[in-house]
């Protein structure tokens, strides 16, 4: 079994019109041992930016900590808030550093620049960045997710049809996955506000 | 150049050694993974089997069209996935006893009875199975239709709805969803589709699966069988 | 003049020794997002193509549709790039940055063959460990050329060269149709040709064609160029009614008056 199984985890983002979405499940693991269902994976790092981490939960936690540092010493610098593109590049660099040592985690970047534009991608644990346009997955329901994302989304949909696509999503491809799942929580990003919700899901 | 191999090497490495990709003694492997999907759901009196073509090793493609869904009889398809010979053995041997029971019992074997036939002779290789995970799809001595999935030991459910192969993580979880109706307020259980219905959930099944899997794709094979017999439709998926 | 510093000579290793233990202990290293690519260059009649796919992958998956792997280097020159993508991506983005300090310093246009030096010392320098494979392409003082630069740091120049996983596929169009003194339709032609081998027989390799074309003085980085595997339209809308999926509010949800807020909780 990988490192990146250990713990288990489930995330996506998704883009829609002129809103973006980011959900992740809520199990914390060991190995096939649920250990807690309430498990932070997604993170607030602007009140227009959250990221996700998937993976080893103890890096999760680590780079959390180090990314809000990093984010809070960019805003006394520069005085002004970091953009989600900016800080998708600050997290490549953080984790390309590690190369040869790498964080187990694969973060997922979801937010709104400051022209409301959807913003969202991915990485591996590396540091590799990939934009998108439409959607990104993470995780060890990863395949379940691709599955669900590229049959379920379509463009231009608003805050509360992109609610129901990217949580239809993400229940169905935890439920055949054994790592992750018991619930899970949405936050959907509009340039009103955030909406977070919680999901009820199958607790085995 | 996976960094990750040469951490692993470095630990039986001089530091002076050059990080060269050593080969072991590989031992020769008698199974073959060839990729490829199969699907399987079952209606009211009707039952739709399909199949992608595309059959292929590591990087390479070796035939973009190689049928993994066979026509057993005029009331029942067998698709499979993952080895392709064992497939194509095993379906002869399916056929072979088919014919077997033609001869003895002067009838056409029942859909039942083929499908626990497939159960057995899977069984029977227990210790040296066909790398094959069976799909069968018919029509039940009431009319309606069945499908039977199997793994490669013989292990045989009755279901409404199935994946196996290569892609068979993506399209699960969608067939639970818009079939099963999991994880929507207010449906009740599984539902019966109609034919129209099935054939493009099976079609956009595919084609997002034929988006994000390297192994699926180039052609579609879709059977829908009834009362009336197979109906066999060809269709084009992605070539890349 | 001396070189300018390396800037990306700090790699940390702090966590070497526990992803170590972890390997020890049975836990299998995860792999990172490999591109398999299908990466090719030619010299034609007025300067350099460059072609390559755009499907990144992640083992059996395709973890990006539609990447870029021509990565800009300086004004008249550009690199594919396969391999660990993150490698190719973040190697071609310093020897850029390295490169643009050093026409800043010498006030001229950097020389391709500076470039090609570059990046072999620093992927030497690395053992093959950074796994970037590159096809290196530009036009300078001294006419175009074309490098190919593997992960030890080994270099060649050739009129003719394609890289990655869908390499052979992509040789066989160019060895039966690349000639000197190609025009640049016909060489636009064939380098769409041969990444189209690629995509359609290699299976690392899939999605659009990308091609980037240097002549003196000037580029034409044609992204898409080619899209011979467009998404045919769904049979249907997977849209659901409003209300579908049950929720609850959490009771901590987060207020928007208070953003501006930074946060320095413990």
């Amino acid at each position: 079994m990988s490192i990146m199984q250990f713990n288990g985890s489930a995330i996506v983002a998704m883009v829609g019109k002129d809103c973006v979405a980011i959900a992740a499940d809520k199990r914390l693991g060991q190995r096939a041992l649920t250990v807690s269902t309430d498990f932070q994976k997604v993170f607030p790092i602007t009140e227009r930016t959250y990221i996700g981490l998937a993976g080893l939960a103890t890096d999760v936690k680590t780079l959390h900590d180090r990314f809000r540092m990093r984010v809070n010493l960019y805003k006394h610098r520069e005085e002004r808030t970091i953009e989600p593109k900016t800080f998708a590049h600050l997290v490549s660099h953080m984790l390309y550093e590690r190369r040869f040592g790498p964080y187990f985690v694969e973060p997922v970047i979801a937010g709104l620049d400051k022209n409301n534009r959807p913003f969202v991608c991915n990485m591996d644990l590396i540091g590799c960045i990939n934009y998108t346009d439409d959607f990104v997955v993470a995780g060890t329901a990863d395949n379940n997710l691709f599955g669900m994302c590229e049959s379920l989304w379509e463009p231009d949909l608003g805050p509360e049809e992109l609610f129901e696509t990217i949580s239809q999503s993400l229940l169905n491809a935890v439920d055949r996955d054994a790592m992750s799942g018991w619930g899970a929580v949405v936050h959907i990003i509009t340039p009103d506000g955030i909406i977070e919700r919680e999901l009820k899901g199958r607790m085995d | 150049m996976d960094f990750m191999m040469h951490s692993e090497q470095q630990n039986q490495l001089e530091p002076t050694q050059a990080p060269v990709e050593r080969h072991s003694h590989n031992q020769w492997n008698p199974y073959v993974d060839n990729g490829g999907t199969s699907l399987i759901i079952a209606g009211k009196d009707f039952v739709l089997v399909a199949s992608d073509a595309r059959q292929s090793v590591g990087y390479n493609i070796n035939t973009r069209y190689d049928p993994k869904a066979y026509e057993l009889s005029n009331k029942t398809v067998l698709a499979t996935s993952v080895c392709s010979a064992d497939a194509k053995r095993l379906c002869e041997v399916l056929e072979q006893r088919a014919q077997l029971y033609y001869h003895k019992h002067e009838r056409q074997i029942s859909t039942q009875a083929l499908a626990q036939q497939l159960s057995n002779t899977l069984y029977s290789r227990r210790m040296f199975p066909y790398y094959v995970f069976p799909l069968l799809g018919g029509i039940d001595a009431e009319g309606k239709g069945a499908a039977y999935s199997y793994d490669a030991i013989g292990n045989m459910e009755r279901v409404t709805y199935k994946a196996f192969g290569s892609a068979s993580a993506l399209v699960q979880p969608f067939l639970d969803n818009q079939i099963g109706m999991k994880n929507q307020r207010g449906a009740e259980g599984e539902r019966m589709l109609t034919r129209e219905e099935a054939l493009r959930l099976a079609i956009d099944s595919f084609t997002g699966a034929a988006e994000r899997d390297i192994y699926t794709g180039d052609w579609l094979d879709i059977f829908i069988i009834d009362a009336a017999g197979v109906h066999k439709e060809t269709r084009e998926l992605k070539h890349d | 003049m001396a070189p300018p510093a390396d800037t990306n000579a700090g790699f940390k290793f702090d966590n070497v020794k526990r992803n170590q233990l972890l390997s020890d202990k049975g836990y299998n290293l995860p792999r990172a997002t490999k591109t398999g690519t299908t990466i090719v260059g030619i010299i034609y009649k007025d300067g350099v193509i460059l072609g390559a796919d755009t499907r990144a992958t992640n083992g059996p998956i395709v973890s990006d549709k539609n990447c870029r792997k021509i990565h800009y280097l300086a004004p008249n020159m550009y690199c594919c790039g396969a391999g660990t993508a993150a490698d190719t991506d973040s190697t071609t983005n310093m020897i850029s940055s390295q490169l643009a300090l050093h026409s800043l310093n010498t006030g001229r246009e950097a020389r391709v063959v500076t470039a090609m030096t570059m990046l072999k010392q620093y992927l030497f320098r690395y053992q093959g460990h950074v796994g970037a494979a590159l096809v290196l392409g530009g036009y300078d003082t001294s006419g175009p050329h074309l490098f190919t630069i593997h992960p030890h740091g080994s270099t060649s120049e050739l009129p003719f060269t394609t890289m990655g996983s869908g390499s052979l596929a992509a040789m066989s169009v160019f060895e039966s149709r690349w000639r000197s003194g190609l025009s640049r339709d016909e060489g636009v032609e064939l380098v769409k040709d041969a990444i189209e081998a690629g995509i359609f027989n290699d299976l690392g390799s899939g999605s659009n064609v990308d091609v980037c074309v240097i002549t003196r003085g000037n580029v034409e980085y044609l992204r898409g160029y080619s899209t011979p595997n467009e998404r045919v339209p769904k049979e249907q809308s997977y849209r659901f009614a409003r209300g579908t999926t049950e929720f609850i509010v959490p009771r901590t949800a987060p207020s928007n008056d208070e953003s501006s807020a930074m946060d320095v909780s413990a």
